[in-house]
């Protein structure tokens, strides 16, 4: 049974459809890159998944208990967080908020868990700092820390090396591709690096004018994705 | 200077105005950190235009204690902001503009059409800006008074983890199941209390200054929210302490005596911050 199936699904706001006919699935355990232009969709994509905003058409089910609430999400930043006083343990503690219904503090056990995956993160010891004082790299560190306390089994990430340099985005995407790899997590990313997408991504939906969605190998293949990596990886150089 | 204050203090009324200036101090500061963190500065000030014209109505048709009137309509009105502002279709800004610039011109033109008092700039001005001298509360007025702030406070603290993920990220809060237009709603909803409890005292144009002015100034000096929060309840209650003071000594406007204490110490804590960022 997938983890999440998305059968004909249609994106928007306000009656107007920006993407029509998705269709995939995600396993547990599986690396889906989501990959395409700006304004194609993507971020939308994830908000219907997340039931932030509502699909235009289709549906999104979910299997292997999965439930909106238990899917860790990283948000593309906005720029309230960047000026945001708030320390490094209170933004991670934030993620247990979806545990436990109607509790409006926090347990031991919450706090362990933040504590567990701060540690997992490698930000135990940034613990009392502020966030906006922190580095990129850090701040994304934080932020996946934070969603790792709302799940076991699914992270979504939106953009979540963009801004950041080189050797701190190849160390983020090391951090996440363990993350899948050794304790199982499925990984929907959004990237506008495609390069790292097709290194680290098991399946890759491409939306766009054309949409695509295929194994890795056949996105290298296929004309879309052959056009899309040549477009990207020139724009680069 | 003791025995002058120990003389005013023998007065109820200079102790209903202590007892309602602290309160107000600490609701404000409490939710004024989330107000300026979530860019809804706005709706503190369009609802302070709100509440005027509550007042004038409440004048108008002769109801004499006047939170009957006003604190209705400032919560709806909260509301309304609420909605508007978040709204993408109509123009946020445009319509919170439009209700508060609206109300204030209303509240005047029916304040002048049905001259009540005899003494329309007197109470125009009484209303803007706060009572000139040390004001005159009634005793139920004051319990009215505490009895909201208790819910205000408790309020904040019962919801204070909720609060905080809904003014960091509201998306993240909503994923993960937390009912995100629920506590926009009651921070609205709490807003609308405070900015009619601090009415009586500062007058409703110098509301927001109350409001906003001990975030700014912790945001300054801490960098966590506990810390912004507590710095800023701290912080409003010494200004608003030392505000009253002046005012009972020197004869001063309180509303506008309190604000100026405020700004310097808005001044002194990015003193303090720049001096603690340089060590
Ligand atoms: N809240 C919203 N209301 C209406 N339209 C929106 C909203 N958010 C995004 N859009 C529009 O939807 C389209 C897709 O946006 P988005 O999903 O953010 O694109 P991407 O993440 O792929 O860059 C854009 O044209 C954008 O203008
Ligand atoms: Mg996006």
């Amino acid at each position: 049974m997938a983890q999440l199936i998305c059968k004909d699904l249609a994106l928007g706001y306000d009656g107007e459809v920006i993407q029509d006919k998705l269709n995939f699935k995600v396993e547990q355990g599986d690396y889906l890159c989501i990959v395409g232009e700006n304004g194609s969709g993507k971020s939308t994509l994830m908000k219907t998944i997340l039931g932030l905003t509502k699909p235009m058409g289709g549906e999104v089910s979910f299997g292997d208990e999965l439930t909106p609430k238990t899917i860790g999400y990283l948000p593309q930043q906005t720029l309230v967080q960047r000026d945001f006083p708030a320390s490094v343990w209170e933004i991670v503690l934030s993620g247990c908020q979806g545990r436990g219904d109607k509790r409006f503090f926090y347990t031991g056990e919450d706090k362990a868990l933040a504590r567990t995956n701060m540690e997992r993160m490698d930000i135990w010891g940034l613990k009392n700092r502020c966030y906006r004082e922190l580095s990129g790299g850090q701040q994304q560190r934080v932020l996946l820390a934070r969603a790792l306390c709302a799940t076991k089994k699914m992270l979504l990430l939106d953009e979540p090396v963009t801004g950041l340099d080189p050797k701190v985005a190849s160390e983020l995407y090391q951090v996440v591709s363990d993350l899948n790899r050794k304790d199982h997590i499925s990984v929907i990313m959004i990237s506008h690096d495609i390069q790292a997408a097709v290194q680290y991504a098991k399946h890759i939906l491409h939306i766009g004018n054309r949409n695509f969605y295929g194994t890795r190998d056949e996105y290298v293949s296929s004309t879309l994705g052959k056009q899309f990596i040549r477009f990207e990886v020139g724009e680069e150089a | 200077m003791i025995e002058k204050l120990v003389y005013y203090f023998s007065f109820p009324y200079v102790r209903y105005a202590f007892i309602v200036g602290l309160l107000v101090a600490v609701c404000s500061a409490l939710l004024g950190v989330t107000l300026v963190l979530k860019r809804y500065s706005f709706i503190g000030d369009g609802l302070s235009h709100v509440a005027f014209g509550g007042i004038a109505i409440a004048a108008v048709t002769g109801i004499t204690n006047d939170m009957i009137v006003v604190l209705p309509v400032t919560i709806i009105s909260a509301v309304l902001l609420l909605s508007a502002g978040t709204n993408a279709k109509i123009k946020g800004d445009a319509a919170v503009a439009m209700i508060s610039v609206g109300a204030l011109a209303i509240g005047y033109l029916l304040m002048n059409i049905f001259n009540v008092s005899g003494n329309i700039s007197g109470d125009v001005c009484t209303t803007l800006f706060g009572s000139t001298s040390i004001l005159t509360l009634q005793e139920s007025e004051v319990w009215l008074c505490i009895i909201l702030s208790v819910v205000i406070v408790l309020a904040f603290l019962i919801f204070y983890n909720r609060i905080f993920a809904v003014t960091f990220d509201e998306n993240f809060a909503r994923a993960v199941g937390t009912r995100v237009n629920f506590y926009n709603l009651m921070i609205a909803v709490l807003i609308a209390v405070i900015i009619v409890l601090a009415m009586n005292l500062v007058g409703s144009l110098l509301i927001s200054a109350l409001v906003i002015f001990p975030a700014l100034s912790a945001m300054r000096i801490y960098k966590s929210f506990r810390s912004v929060t507590i710095c800023s309840v701290v912080l409003s209650v010494i200004c608003a302490t030392l505000g009253l003071l002046i005012a009972i000594l020197e004869g001063t406007p309180v509303g506008s005596t309190i604000v100026a204490v405020d700004i310097v110490a808005f001044f002194a804590c990015c003193l303090i911050g720049r001096l603690t960022r340089q060590a």
